[in-house]
């Protein structure tokens, strides 16, 4: 076997056989430790846990174009709760009183656009200014969140179209709604990833940003799109989400930057940029959201929970760095 | 030829920094199929010039005439698209990509929906990758491949154009022999097709195989172009080299102590091997060689920032190993960086808390850091080292460049050290301000320091040196004493030109 060899294949397929792992542990700790006497691996059960990795499944897709560009959006939970927000709020205006239920694809429409708008203006920023991503999406972080608490208050906003819900609700070959909405999702982005040119541009620029510029890619406006394709992402995973909750609170949507970003590194998407796979980000969405759901079933309480994956995820990293080791005639800093 | 136009023609370029006139009236021209090779040491203006027909740097006068047509140069991308192609000494790829995607970077071809056009990539590519010969093909990653190959990669672009004329900067440093055959061929290729090319090389070898014409550059000014066939090593380097530097050998000798520093048979990885070596008490060592010879990496090892994977390092006679700068520093080794602004000084920081920065930790009163003691040594050094600044208040990114460099040898002073590694230490300082350095390093191997230069400058290892180490190639070729060196056999050492004879 050539070096490297094997931790390529640990990087690549990682993922998915921490996933192995999560399943049979809780499988088999499950018939100890459980308290319900339904199997871990039921497939209401894991059908649900497709579902319930739906939301911060949708935006994480979109968080591996940006993070693989060597960026970081991290006003993704606030446009998640402000797309919500419009969404919710849209369907009760008078101007659309008389359209029935045809004001649902308006709602989402509209709650869509306003996704996109939010990524543009982040997008435009960092093109224009050049100031880092990180700390232009901290600003709209605070800013769009400011917004949402602008609109109502500390007010929920709610509306409950049973149109909609039964949508949502709906189970088509025995997925739902949502997850149809995910693997969808995880499927076009990587196709767009993989096979367009915008998406390999975005490696380029993600590894080897100078490299990129001399061969005449137009950086800004590409991470503009990026910027844009995440923000319609974010609203996306508040339209599956919300036509079936039909509440949203003020708070909605807060530290799912920090699960998303999360999911991305745990599926082996590197900080830096250049490197990283759509697919392994499904993986770490799924996980995650396994280790709650597990714990959960074992009897852990959230706290716990919590601790655990940010143990994982430090372990996973530290991991990481060894296998990416460059020998040892490297300097040492 | 005199019938023909030339490819490129630059005339009468002038290009200034502050302080720097790194390119003075320098006119050269290509004639399509034509080899023309472009000379000069170290900061000679090479890449100023190179960079300035890329449209990475304005010049301040004259013009750039591509196919008698002026043109401005404002970017790679444009100058490509005029015909000009860029082989870069380092290489500019993306490493988790494909070698088919690098190659076609910026122009992926594409079908409908923006799709890339995988099967037209992937057989343009092979399609180049055959006239190259090399033992890959386009779907493989760049990153798993070898230095030299990666080179390749980046010569690979040069072909995916109709190219006008193609600027090869350095491009046989890392490939083997084998590799250089094929390049040549590549080159003889480009030639029947008519394209003009810049060969940019230190290796005179190279450039009697496969030139037509020498330019050479020598301080920012043209000094003239030679026929190949017409002419020899020696009128080049001649050329290069100059007569007016002030090429005077150091001639005063101290008594020399014991041996502080013993180095055999070092290596590290691929950057260095088989170095051996000895720096007695009141020595002046300088090392001497092209940049990427693995000078500084010896340095860096001595200094504990990197692992040796073979070899001995002695100090005063006793083996140890070095795991770390404060170990390094412990033991009585320093180190003044070759980058004084980034790896040698903080520029935000005053020059008191500069020059106490490695030993601050013992500087306490208490829990806290002792003002008085600090400022003592300031003091102390800034007589002794004759550094002017208004006061330690002073931050030291406003002092000029010879007086930041006293800073970081002052610092390194103040913890007593055995050894003084100077890696460049004149680089970016004015004339005067450099003579005062030379100064100050022949007064501390006076005063028994084993002092290391390392330089890429010619007339400083001459001048500050008792012994001068050629390096090539990560390997020492020849150890010079001050009475035996010549500007000669030291530039053909440093080419990796060993002599049969050694005199």
């Amino acid at each position: 076997m050539e070096p490297g060899t094997l931790s390529t294949f640990l990087k690549r397929g990682a993922i998915w056989g921490f996933i192995v792992v999560e399943l049979l542990f809780f499988s088999i700790a499950g018939e100890y430790l459980s308290l319900s006497n339904k199997a871990f691996m039921d497939l209401d059960n894991m059908l649900l846990l497709f579902k319930q990795s739906a939301p911060i499944g949708i935006i994480a897709i979109g968080m591996t174009i940006i993070m693989v560009n060597g960026n970081i959006d991290l006003s993704v939970g606030a446009t998640f709760a402000l797309s919500a927000i419009v969404l919710l709020n849209s369907m009760t205006w008078p101007v659309f009183a008389g359209l029935g239920d045809g004001v649902i694809p308006i709602a989402w429409a509209l709650a869509l656009v306003t996704g996109i708008l939010l990524g543009a203006l982040n997008g435009l920023i960092v093109w224009k200014t050049g100031v880092d991503a990180f700390i232009v999406t901290l600003g709209s972080m605070l800013g769009y969140r400011g917004l949402v608490f602008m609109y109502n208050g500390e007010q929920p906003t709610s509306h409950l179209n049973w149109t909609l819900v039964d949508f949502a609700e709906a189970q088509f070959m025995g997925l739902h709604t949502a997850t149809w909405f995910l693997l969808v999702v995880t499927a076009v982005i990587w196709f767009v990833m993989n096979r367009t040119v915008h998406g390999r541009n975005a490696y380029a620029i993600g590894d080897n940003r100078t490299a990129a510029i001399n061969a005449g890619i137009r950086v800004g406006p590409h991470m503009m799109i990026n910027f844009m394709i995440i923000g319609f992402l974010a609203s996306l995973s508040a339209v599956v989400f919300y036509s079936e909750s039909g509440s949203v609170n003020p708070n909605d949507g807060e530290l799912y930057e920090l699960w998303v970003i999360t999911a991305v590194v745990l599926g082996g998407t590197k900080l830096t940029g250049g490197a990283g796979s759509v697919l392994s980000t499904l993986g770490g969405v799924l996980a995650i959201q396994l280790l709650r759901k597990g714990l959960g079933h074992i009897g852990a309480d959230t706290e716990t929970v919590n601790l655990v994956i940010g143990l994982i995820l430090i372990a996973v990293l530290f991991l990481d760095r060894q296998l990416n080791l460059k020998g040892r005639e490297a300097l040492r800093i | 030829m005199s019938s023909q136009t030339p490819a490129l023609r630059l005339e009468g370029i002038v290009k200034t920094f502050p302080g720097v006139r790194a390119l003075d009236n320098v006119s050269f021209d290509v004639m399509p199929g034509e080899v023309h090779a472009l000379m000069g040491e170290n900061g000679a203006g090479k890449s100023t010039l190179m960079k300035v027909l890329g449209g990475i740097y304005q010049p301040d006068e004259g013009r750039i005439v591509v196919n008698e047509q002026p043109v401005v140069m404002t970017s790679p991308l444009q100058a490509k698209s005029k015909g000009i192609m860029f082989i870069h000494q380092e290489l500019s790829l993306a490493e988790e990509l494909s070698v088919a995607e690098n190659i076609y970077l910026g122009e992926l071809p594409k079908k409908s929906f923006g799709r890339v056009d995988w099967q037209k990539l992937y057989s343009e590519t092979n399609e180049i990758l055959g006239r190259l010969k090399v033992g890959f093909d386009a779907k493989t990653k760049v990153g798993d491949l070898s230095i030299a190959n990666q080179q390749m990669v980046e010569i690979a672009r040069a072909l995916t154009v109709e190219a006008k004329a193609v600027i090869f900067d350095e491009p046989t440093a890392s490939l083997t022999d084998a590799e250089k055959v094929v390049l040549f061929d590549v080159i003889g290729d480009l030639k029947t097709h008519g394209v003009g090319i810049i060969y940019i090389s230190h290796r005179m070898e190279e450039i009697f195989r496969i030139t037509d014409r020498i330019s050479v550059l020598r301080d920012g000014q043209y000094r003239g172009t030679l026929e190949t066939p017409e002419t020899d090593e020696e009128e080049v380097t001649q050329l290069m080299i100059g007569r007016k530097l002030d090429l005077s050998r150091n001639v005063s000798h101290h008594e020399l102590g014991d041996v502080a520093l013993e180095v055999r048979g070092l290596e590290c990885g691929k950057l260095f091997h088989n170095v051996s070596f000895s720096v007695c008490r009141g020595e002046v060592v300088g090392f001497y060689g092209l940049v990427g010879a693995g000078r500084t990496e010896i340095a860096e090892t001595l200094f504990g920032l990197r692992d040796p994977t073979a070899g001995q390092i002695l100090l005063d006679g006793q083996e140890t190993t070095i795991h770390s700068p404060a170990d390094a520093i412990e033991k009585g080794i320093s180190l003044v960086p070759e980058d004084r602004k980034g790896q040698g000084l903080v520029l935000g920081m005053n020059c008191r808390d500069n020059m106490t920065l490695p030993q601050v930790n013992d500087l306490k009163a208490g829990p806290f850091v002792a003002e008085g003691a600090e400022i003592a040594i300031f003091d102390q050094y800034r007589d002794r080292l004759d550094i002017r600044t208004p006061g330690w208040k002073q931050l030291v990114g406003n002092l000029s460049g010879g007086n930041q460099q006293k800073i970081v040898i002052g610092k390194w002073l103040s913890m007593h050290p055995n050894i003084l590694i100077v890696d460049e230490p004149t680089r970016g300082i004015d004339v005067g301000s450099k003579s005062e350095i030379h100064n100050l390093i022949r007064e501390l191997a006076s005063q028994g320091y084993a002092v290391i230069v390392i330089s890429s400058e010619m007339p400083e290892v001459l001048h500050v040196s008792d012994r001068i180490i050629a390096m090539f190639n990560g390997e020492i070729i020849r150890t010079f004493t001050s009475d035996e060196v010549t500007e000669d056999n030291l530039i053909q050492a440093i080419s990796g030109i060993i002599p049969e004879k050694v005199a």
